[in-house]
């Protein structure tokens, strides 16, 4: 499946200087990974050492968070938007 | 999960907060989570870990006695050496210092030994709290340089920001979901800022603040100035141990929304424990919120830090966060000073609304109904001691949501001018 990942800027200079990025995996783990090991120093902000999310990390799919959707088990579709959101807002 | 930052010990070297006249600065940096150090600026971000910045005040300040701060002007700003500032803020000079006010009917309700509101449905100017982390924030993104203010709201922050960037002369960028109160929108609309309705939830609102705060050159207030912003909850604590005779309640109980003001209330009682101005242990801290939108209080009440996001289903909307920021941190403070958390359904906080303003004359937002309701069933459930002296924190105006309450105007008599139907209508009701 390919979907695009958009990054916010603080982590964009990680990725060559891209905030978005074409990627592929069949869920949302896959889509990170596959990402993480095409760009090694972006792969720790985006996964902990176990490969999970982190808690102030958010992502959406199609503007939906993945929490609702499995989080990183989420199954993505062609076309699919990831959007990567630090979780610091609100209130 | 690592602790929040620790205040800065108190060094042999003491210096005041420079408010010579020289331009407002803002402190440095430093990541909640990971230690990271920054240098002032619009970022609430680590670059390392992504996690949340907080300032850090310089080891060397020197704290003010009972008597300086109680000698200062009467708002928020006597407290200055507490705040993320170097210089002399110039901006919402008069916000804070809001009531406390003691309420017997309620510590009878709530069994303890005495009961307090505190009470920021009349804060200055826009009655709530947000004023306090919106003067602070205001100045921060002065000193910062930044010419445009934002924030993403509920309602209550909506306000604070257009009053205070009206009153500063600043352009703002108000997000708020679609839906919001009318009086909510109205009050925030009357000051002329780039008011925007989303298509959506306050979290999808805060998602695309977020990416706002990215892509432009803002001060998001709850954003890329969260670190300055969330410092301003702190004066709550300052207010409530001054006003008290500079001692500490036993327990506070707060509405929890982002769940930052319950992590605030504690950093500034610590502040003042660790400044000498007053002695004893951190209160307990209690957080409440609305059983249709409760993930900081499952948190607490599953021992959990993996926080589980919810769609709001409340009348609250001012708390009506699904997925809070700081929840995981709130839930900690709580866990940590000795307190718990409850939900509540809608109708007990429409009846928390009720009892609060037929009891203590103080009519509050539906958040002010969470707080009550939420205190009596932490009571029922035996949570306090006849000897406790409570604070409950009234966060909001009622005048902003009078739909909560839509029994108080049902059935009202409506007689003729005339003294004979008056009399019948007294006769009746006694």
């Amino acid at each position: 499946m390919s979907v695009t990942l958009s990054l916010p800027t603080i982590l964009a200079r990680l990725a060559d200087g891209q905030t978005t990025l074409e990627a592929s995996g069949a869920t949302l783990g896959e889509v990170v990974a596959r990402v993480a090991e095409r760009f090694p120093r972006l792969a720790p902000r985006l996964q902990d050492e176990r490969g999970g999310p982190y808690p102030f990390v958010a992502f959406y799919l199609n503007d939906e968070d993945a929490r609702f959707r499995g989080g990183f088990g989420a199954p993505v579709t062609d076309g699919d938007e990831i959007t990567v959101v630090a979780a610091i807002s609100g209130g | 999960m690592p602790a929040a930052p620790t205040q800065a010990v108190l060094p042999e070297e003491l210096v005041a907060p420079d408010s010579s006249g020289e331009a407002l600065r803002v402190l440095p940096l430093q990541c909640a989570v990971c230690q990271a150090e920054y240098p002032p600026g619009p970022s609430a971000i680590c670059e390392r870990c992504l996690g949340p910045l907080e300032p850090v005040y310089p080891a060397h300040r020197a704290w003010p006695d009972r008597a300086a701060i109680a000698g200062r002007d009467r708002s928020l700003w006597r407290y200055a050496e507490f705040l993320p500032f170097e210089g002399a803020p110039t901006l919402s000079l008069d916000t804070g210092l809001t009531p406390l006010v003691e309420a017997p009917a309620l510590a009878r309700k709530l069994g303890v030994a005495r009961a307090w509101l505190k009470n920021d449905s009349v804060s200055h100017p826009s009655l709530s709290f947000k004023d306090r982390v919106v003067a602070t924030a205001i100045n921060a993104a002065k000193a910062l340089g930044l010419d445009t203010v934002g924030c993403a709201s509920t309602g209550n922050l909506a306000n604070a920001v257009a009053a205070q960037a009206a009153r500063a002369g600043l352009p703002a960028w108000i997000f708020i979901p679609h839906d919001l109160e009318p009086a909510k929108v109205v009050a925030t609309a009357v000051f002329g800022p780039h008011l925007v309705r989303i298509r959506g939830t306050y979290d999808d609102v805060n998602r695309l603040c977020t990416q706002a705060a990215d892509r432009f050159n803002w001060g998001i207030v709850n954003v890329n100035l969260r670190g300055y912003y969330g410092e301003g909850s702190k004066t709550m604590a300052f207010e409530v141990a001054e006003q008290l005779g500079w001692r500490l309640p036993t327990a506070v109980i707060a509405p929890m929304a982002g769940g930052s003001l319950i992590t605030k209330l504690r950093k500034g009682f610590r502040d003042f424990l660790e400044a000498g101005l007053v002695s004893g242990d951190v209160p307990r801290l209690y957080g409440t919120q609305a059983a249709g939108c409760a993930p900081i209080v499952r948190l607490v009440r599953e021992n959990t830090d993996v926080l589980q996001p919810v769609i709001p289903n409340t009348i609250a909307r001012s708390l009506a966060i699904g997925s809070p920021a700081d929840g995981v941190f709130a839930a900690r403070a709580i866990r940590e000073t000795g307190g718990w958390a409850a939900a509540v359904t809608d109708d007990a906080l429409s009846g928390g609304i009720r009892l609060l303003a037929e009891t203590s004359g103080v009519f509050a937002e539906t958040a002010g109904g969470v707080t009550l309701a939420g205190a009596l069933a932490l009571a029922a459930e035996g949570h306090f001691t006849a000897g406790d002296e409570v604070v409950l924190c009234i966060t909001g105006n009622g005048l902003k949501t009078v739909d909560a309450v839509p029994d108080t105007v049902r059935d009202l008599p409506i007689i003729a001018p005339k003294l004979r139907e008056l009399s019948a209508l007294v006769e009746q009701s006694a």
